[in-house]
This record gives C-alpha cells, sequence and structure tokens, in this order.
C-alpha cells in the first residue's frame, strides 16, 4: 500500500464519537480559569475573544478537509461532520457569553446593538447561517434534502467563515496583524474552492 | 458564594511608604537598607512623598497587578499583556521634556526640573477606554496648570499639545507603522488648566511603571483614555488644534474631544455602558457617567458646544 493509502486505512480506524466528547473541554476549562481569575484583568474579553477565535478555526478546519484530500489524498472526511458541529458549538458558547455576561441582558443596548453595529449584525448572521447548517448536518437530511441540494445548502460555509473574520476586524482598533491573519486565510480557503480548471484544464475541488 | 474578604478600611487608612519606610531607616539603618536591596528594590527610594487630594474618588482603586498588567500602550505591541511584557526594556533616565511654542521660558527641561518644588499630590481618578472598560487608579502628579504658570503662557496660546518617545530599539512596537509615532495628544488651553488635569509620575505611592508611562504622563480623567498620553517628551502651546494620533488613525471613530459621553457612541459600538477591570467575569456592567463622573467639574468647559458634532 501506498502511504497515502496507509494513512486512509488508518483514519478508518480512528471512531469519530471521541471528538464530540473531547470537543467543549477547551471551553469549559476556559470558562473555569475565566470564573476563577485565572485569566488576568479582563478574563470576560479573553473568553470572548478565544471561544471566538476556536470557532472560526474550526470552521477553516472544516473547510480544509477537501482541499487537503484534493492535493494529498489523505482523506479526512467522516470526521468533517464533528469539525463543523464542533466550530456551531463554538459559535454558541460565543454567542452565550456576547448575551449573558457581556451584556447581562442590558436588552434595550442588545437591540441597539442588533441594529446599529456592523460587527454585531454580521456576527448575528453568521450564526443564523449556521443554524440551518448545524441542522441539517444529520444523516436524516442528507436523505431528505438529496445531496446535491444539501450540498448546495453547505455551502453556505463559505459565507460564515468570512463573515467570521470581517467580524473579528470590526471589533479592534487600527489594524493589529491576527485578525488581518483570519480574513487573509478565510479568503484563501474560498479561493480554493474556486473550480480553477475552467481557466487552467487542471482537475480541482468538487 | 466564594468567601470574601470584607473590610471597611480605606485605601487611605494604609500606613503612607513613607512613613514605614523612614521607621525602618531609623532602627536599622544599614540594616534596612539591606533589607530593600535583597527584596530586589532599587534602593534609591522610589516612594513619592505625596498628600490627598479632594479630586480624589472614594471608589476603591484597582489592584497593582491589574493597573500594571493590563494596558494599552502600541509602543510595546497591541497586546494588553505587551507592555508589561516588554516595558522593561525602555530606559527612563536621564529623560527630558522639549517645552516650546509660545511660551515665555522654552527650552529641554530635564525630568528633576519639571518635578522640582511641585506639589506631589495623590489623584484616584476613573479611568475610561474607548474600547468601553474602566479601572480607578491612584495616581501620584501634580497640576499641569502648575508647570503651564512656571513656563509662561503666552495669551495667543490656545492649545497644549504633547508628544511621547520615539526610540524604536526600546520600544519594539514602533518597528510597525501601526500608529503615525510620534504618538501626539492635544488639549484646549482650558482643559489644560483645569485642576483635574494632572502631569502623573507616580502609582501606588511610588515611581510610575514603565508599561503605565513612566517616566511622566498626562491624565485628563473626564476624556477616554487614549487621551492621557504617556512618557511625554515634549509639550508645545500652539494658536491651532494640534493633531492627535488616534484622530489622525481614523477621525470618524476617535475625535479631538474624545470627552466620555455615554450618548455619543464610537461608530461601531455602543459607549452607553462600561466593563469595570478586576471585578472577575461575572462583574456586573456599569452605566457609563457623562463625562466620566466628573461633569460637575468640567460641563461648564463645553456649554454651548454641540458634543455630538464635538466628540
Amino acid at each position: 500500500m501506498t502511504l497515502v493509502q496507509n494513512l486512509n486505512a488508518q483514519i478508518r480506524k480512528i471512531p469519530t464519537w471521541p471528538l464530540y466528547v473531547i470537543a467543549p473541554v477547551p471551553g469549559l476549562v476556559f470558562f473555569y480559569w475565566a470564573a476563577t481569575n485565572q485569566l488576568g484583568a479582563d478574563p470576560l474579553q479573553v473568553l470572548e475573544r478565544q471561544l471566538g477565535k476556536w470557532a472560526l478555526q474550526m470552521l477553516m478546519i472544516t473547510l480544509l478537509v477537501t482541499p487537503v484530500r484534493n492535493w494529498s489524498g489523505v482523506n479526512f472526511i467522516k470526521f468533517r461532520r464533528a469539525f463543523g458541529l464542533t466550530a456551531f458549538m463554538y459559535v454558541c458558547f460565543h454567542l452565550l457569553t456576547w448575551f449573558v455576561l457581556d451584556k447581562q441582558f442590558f436588552w434595550d443596548e442588545i437591540v441597539k446593538d442588533l441594529i446599529k453595529r456592523p460587527y454585531i449584525i454580521i456576527g448575528m448572521v453568521n450564526f443564523l447561517v449556521l443554524l440551518p447548517l448545524a441542522i441539517t448536518s444529520h444523516n436524516y437530511f442528507l436523505r431528505r434534502l438529496g445531496p446535491l441540494r444539501w450540498r448546495k445548502l453547505h455551502k453556505l460555509s463559505y459565507v460564515a467563515v468570512l463573515a467570521g473574520a470581517v467580524h473579528y476586524l470590526l471589533v479592534v482598533k487600527a489594524w493589529p496583524p491576527e485578525p488581518i491573519i483570519y480574513v487573509v486565510g478565510a479568503v484563501l480557503l474560498l479561493l480554493m474552492r474556486v473550480n480553477w480548471s475552467k481557466f487552467t484544464g487542471f482537475a480541482s475541488s468538487a | 458564594m466564594m468567601y470574601r474578604f470584607k473590610t471597611d478600611l480605606n485605601y487611605s487608612d494604609v500606613t503612607p511608604r513613607a512613613d514605614y519606610m523612614n521607621r525602618r531607616t531609623l532602627m536599622a539603618g544599614a540594616g534596612g537598607l539591606a533589607i530593600a536591596a535583597m527584596a530586589g528594590r532599587p534602593v534609591s527610594a522610589a516612594a513619592i512623598a505625596f498628600q490627598k487630594s479632594a479630586y480624589s474618588t472614594d471608589e476603591k482603586p484597582n489592584s497593582l497587578e491589574d493597573i500594571t498588567g493590563y494596558n494599552n500602550f502600541y509602543e510595546f505591541g497591541t497586546g494588553k499583556d505587551d507592555p508589561a511584557k516588554h516595558a522593561h526594556n525602555l530606559t527612563t533616565t536621564p529623560w527630558s521634556v522639549k517645552i516650546d511654542g509660545l511660551v515665555d521660558k522654552p527650552g529641554n527641561y530635564s525630568f528633576e526640573d519639571i518635578i522640582k518644588g511641585v506639589n506631589m499630590e495623590e489623584r484616584i481618578y476613573r479611568l475610561r477606554c474607548v474600547e468601553a472598560w474602566s479601572m480607578v487608579v491612584p495616581w501620584v502628579g501634580f497640576q499641569l496648570s502648575d508647570l503651564l504658570g512656571r513656563i509662561g503662557v503666552q495669551s495667543s496660546a490656545k492649545y497644549v499639545a504633547f508628544e511621547t518617545l520615539v526610540r524604536p530599539e526600546e520600544m519594539r512596537g514602533q518597528g510597525r507603522r501601526l500608529l503615525d509615532w510620534p504618538y501626539r495628544e492635544g488639549l484646549r488651553l482650558d482643559e489644560a488648566m483645569h485642576p483635574l488635569t494632572i502631569l502623573a509620575t507616580g502609582l501606588y505611592g511610588e515611581d510610575l511603571p514603565n508599561q503605565n508611562g513612566a517616566p511622566l504622563r498626562l491624565v485628563v480623567p473626564w476624556k477616554y483614555g487614549f487621551k492621557s498620553i504617556k512618557s511625554i517628551v515634549r509639550i508645545s502651546l500652539t494658536d491651532s488644534e494640534p493633531q492627535a494620533t488616534w484622530n489622525m488613525q481614523n477621525a470618524r471613530e476617535y475625535g479631538f474631544y474624545s470627552n466620555v459621553n455615554p450618548n455619543v457612541d464610537h461608530p461601531r459600538w455602543s459607549q452607553a455602558s462600561e466593563r469595570p477591570i478586576g471585578g472577575g467575569l461575572f462583574a456586573r456592567r456599569k452605566k457609563t457617567l457623562m463625562f466620566n463622573g466628573y461633569g460637575d467639574q468640567v460641563a461648564d468647559l463645553y456649554a454651548g458646544m454641540d458634543l455630538q458634532k464635538n466628540f
């Protein structure tokens, strides 16, 4: 067997369910550290940002599965659903943190934020875009929608990854490097999805 | 609920460091100095003699750890912990401030010249960052009006302009043009002459730590924190509105006045409330006060001004 076939055979042996068990652990540990004052002077800010970053990172990992398969042949597709749902899990943690711990049910401010602040609007749109993807992640919906419609729907993940990076960029002052790196990363991931064979004649991602 | 230590003692009840250091040196002479040296503190006492001030708030100050560990000082990096990590590279002696512009006595004033004979006071002020968090900081400093009186402000002067040091070999953040260095700020002359406006040289009774703007910084408590320029090397009196770095970076978001105002939002986020630092993860959000709660003292500086336009 080639190396790639060997790797794929090993990957196939790893069960998927442990990912769902491990996924919330970093978030819960961070929350514990924040609650016990181990994250410095502004634990809320650190927690909120880190949860958002993890959500964005998991979205990007989800979108790397296909390019990695296309270029190297190594196939992580069986974990992609877990990656995506982990991203959604962290989006929910991040949203809950914002709502409960940051805005603390200051309703008038929450409403104003939702209608006036571009970064909040983008964040909320992001959540609303990922919600149907999370709901339809189950095989039952894959069957009901059929693979073509399901795949079309899940292309909304492209919107989510870019919106997530822009959301981060809109929250900082001036142009620090980190959010810019995420935006560049998101753009690169989207460029990888373009059917370049239309232009070059080479095979590319589905 | 976790047990929380409760006391009715205030910071003002704390024995001033000058007193207990004095007793120690009286008793132990060389021994006291040896103890100080062993504890790793510079033996030239960093303590500053100061008086209390009626301008101080009675709110509890944030811990020294928070005040010196959570800073926006982009000259050392954009992370909140970057100044604490990298500011030790800054050398603050010798230090001089170039005083020029519409003044009778311009020149290069050494740090020692500047603080000679001033009335050092402890001013416990609220600090409100434009990012919507806040702290209470026990500064030690003297009124800017003191210095302005000594250098002889000419009648044509209308503004005071300030500049921060540029020294990229010690301030690693200045290697990038994240902001247009040197950091610049300015005040209208009446704002500069106001008794609340101080030049701070200390914190918690000791010399200012580097990450807080050593050795000399401005504190204007009714404005957003970025106007309280740090590590000052130049003070100029001018008749036209000075450049202010954040205003240059994005005039739509950071106005020249930048008075704390819950009714005027930052274009990207609300300024109606703030997160008090140091209260832990579950600290209650606070409604932001007009002029950061100093309205009684400063509101009439802006009588008749449209604060939505002049933000």
